[in-house]
């Protein structure tokens, strides 16, 4: 029998909840299946992968730490997906702010100085905001491919952080690693729980979280991005200034990278090292699209992404796999929650009478 | 600074054909890192040259078969389809290539043409190298001949400038997208097997080094046109060639990592110089660039 779709006049509510949920069970089903290609026991794999991290109050910890950064990155990177403002460089954006942070944290090594974490936060939002700046203002202005450019940027922030600390911010007593001095206790961020290495960036990321909900529920630019995004030309008769538009989710999301690279360097690393972030900032990609782009929805896809990440860790020592299977984990997600989207949008018929012929368009998969 | 050019024309050309039919596919990255990986294990396996390429080949096509899939059957976002596959393609790769890292293999041989490499000076510049920089080079005259002169070239632009006109004459817009799309894996392939078998014949996790994301500057850079690729590729590549140099020589006081940067700037200044040329207009983008395209009945 011949198939048809058909757009939907409203994208499918069921669909936009079942769809990652989908989306998750078929990556599950696919990594078991690379797994027993791969010669390993699928059922071990997957339990060294997605259970056993969370038997532990220490792995409940790992979880949130994770989580985090993709949180603090996704919310951020959100606002501009909406709009239709393609920030691929939170990467660079995370490392240049833990650039800042840590390079006022460790001027300001020794110092007592008042209110010294608050001021290396600050830094690392301003340095992140900095970075994502150059794209915005090229977008803005030039009409330049903003992917591209913030892109490239991400590359040159990771060689600027690591010129540095192998070169003028070694620390001299460092037996010559390519490493910072360790920052003062007093920027540092300590533990919320002793045994755990989680800290206070967590609460700040459920407060972000929120905000954006409510912001999301009840404020107007949450509407004009989204206008923005799906309707430009409407945006555009209505008045809004996408200029304004670019700078403003650029620079939100390139702080928000900012803080979270910040966090982690005051956090659990403690120093300036070659490499700040295991890819958070291209991960949050796939939590934005995961949560739907949706505060709430990135919260929980944060959490599932965050267990890969510690997931392939645990399956590197539990199953002897290659650390990359996060990746392959987590670009088959993203592939799957694409595919699954189709339902969102389009609505698949049986053409079985002539008027249905007439109206419905042929479709093959 | 032939040999630097050579990965990014290749993939380049490949994604020029890809946009021209009216498909924006970000995966170059993750399609040049599987061609790699699997150029570089079937050569260290069967010790075959002829066999690796064919399976770089072959490896570019399959992951850009799933981006064509997502894209024209499932009508995805082309942007998050292509960031996926570079996911997808960085992961597989490293996964595949994992045991193998740092094993070297035996380098693409390289071919005189007789006659013309005994040339002085010229000869061994131009032509002494293998198969896939000749084959790079060829292929520009041979898109822009394609496109521009022949019928099949007419309607795969057709299907990029106008999917609904060129629909509505008769042509089969999915198709040709089809096509395009596995003819651009197929270059990003070969482009990665160009750099795991002959700029160095090993293999290292993301070894392309952003040059998938370089390439799709380069195609606006172009202003999609194979002609101008030549230039920005033969640009890029001396752009790398002197930073190897500098940092040889040690010609210049600055950290290394400071020296490595140069390609990416050069890239963000190139895109930032095309965009303030007066006049562009006239070397505007496919004007179905990016859309899902449904047929109307």
């Amino acid at each position: 029998m011949a198939l048809g779709i058909e757009p939907r006049t409203e994208a499918s509510a069921f669909w936009r909840f079942a769809s990652p949920v989908l989306a998750v069970l078929a990556t599950m089903l696919a990594g078991a299946l690379l797994f027993a290609f791969l010669g390993r026991d699928p059922v071990v794999a997957l339990r060294a992968f997605f259970v056993s991290p969370l038997s532990s109050v220490y792995g409940l910890g790992e979880l949130g730490l994770k989580a985090t950064p993709l949180v603090l990155i996704a919310v951020g990177l959100a606002f501009g997906f909406r709009a239709g403002v393609w920030n691929i460089g939170a990467e660079g954006q995370l490392t240049l702010g833990a650039i800042c942070g840590g390079g006022v944290a460790l001027a300001l090594s020794g110092t007592h100085a008042p209110l010294a974490l608050p001021l290396v936060i600050s830094a690392g939002i301003l340095g992140g905001m900095l970075w994502a700046a150059i794209p915005a203002f090229l977008r803005a202005r030039l009409e330049v491919n903003e992917i591209l450019v913030s892109l490239m940027l991400s590359y040159v922030a990771l060689l600027l952080l690591q010129a540095l600390v192998y070169g003028p911010w070694k620390d001299p007593e460092g037996f010559n690693f390519p490493q910072s001095r360790m920052f003062d206790p007093a920027v540092i961020l300590e533990p919320l729980w002793p045994g755990t290495r989680l800290h206070g960036g967590a609460v700040f990321a459920l407060l972000l979280v929120a905000a954006a909900w409510i912001l999301d529920a009840v404020g107007m630019a949450a509407f004009r991005l989204r206008t923005l995004g799906l309707a430009p030309r409407a945006a555009a008769y209505a008045g809004f200034d996408r200029r304004r538009i670019v700078w403003g989710t650029m620079l939100a999301s390139g702080g928000l990278a900012g803080l979270a690279g910040v966090l982690e360097v005051v956090g659990p690393i403690g120093q300036l090292v070659p490499q700040i972030s295991p890819g958070y900032g291209f991960t949050a990609i796939i939590v934005a699209f995961l949560g739907r782009l949706h505060p709430l929805g990135i919260l929980l896809a944060a959490l599932l992404v965050a267990l890969s990440y510690i997931g392939s860790e645990n399956a590197q020592i539990e199953a002897g796999l290659p650390q990359a299977a996060a990746g392959v984990f987590q670009g088959m997600l993203l592939l799957f929650l694409l595919a699954a989207d189709f339902f969102v949008r389009y609505r698949v018929r049986r053409i079985d009478t002539p008027r249905r012929a007439r109206e419905i368009r042929p479709w093959t998969p | 600074m032939v040999t630097a050019a050579t990965p990014l024309l290749l993939a380049a050309t490949g994604e020029l054909v890809v946009e021209r039919a009216g498909v924006l596919n970000l995966g170059v990255e993750g399609m040049m890192l599987v061609g790699a990986v699997a150029g570089f294990t079937t050569a260290l396996a069967t010790g075959s040259h002829t066999l690796a390429l064919f399976a770089a080949a072959l490896a570019g096509a399959g992951l850009a078969a799933l981006f064509a899939f997502l894209a024209l059957q499932l009508l995805a976002n082309q942007v998050a389809s292509g960031l996926a596959l570079t996911v997808l393609g960085t992961g597989l790769s490293a996964l595949a290539g994992a045991s193998r890292v740092g094993i070297p293999v035996e380098r693409l041989p390289r071919l005189a043409l007789p006659g013309l490499s005994d040339l002085p000076v010229v000869g061994p510049l131009l032509f002494a190298h293998d198969v896939l920089v000749y084959g790079a080079f060829a292929m520009v005259p041979a898109t822009a001949w394609f496109l521009g002169r022949t019928r099949a070239g007419m309607v795969l632009r057709a299907c990029g400038e106008n999917a609904e006109a060129a629909h509505a004459l008769g042509h089969p817009v999915r198709r040709v997208r089809w096509l395009a799309v596995l003819f651009g894996g197929v270059m990003a392939g070969l482009a990665g097997a160009y750099l795991s078998l002959a700029y160095t014949p090993m293999w290292a996790e993301e070894m392309t080094a952003g040059r998938g994301w370089i390439a799709l500057a380069l195609v606006v850079f172009a202003a999609w046109r194979p002609g101008r690729l030549l230039l920005g590729a033969l640009l890029f590549g001396g752009v790398g060639i002197l930073q190897l140099h500098a940092q040889g020589l040690g010609l210049v006081a600055l950290p290394s990592q400071i020296l490595s940067m140069l390609p990416y700037l050069a890239t963000v200044m190139v895109l930032v110089a095309i965009a303030t040329v007066p006049g562009r207009r006239r070397f505007a983008a496919p004007a179905c660039l990016g859309e899902p395209f449904l047929p109307s009945r």
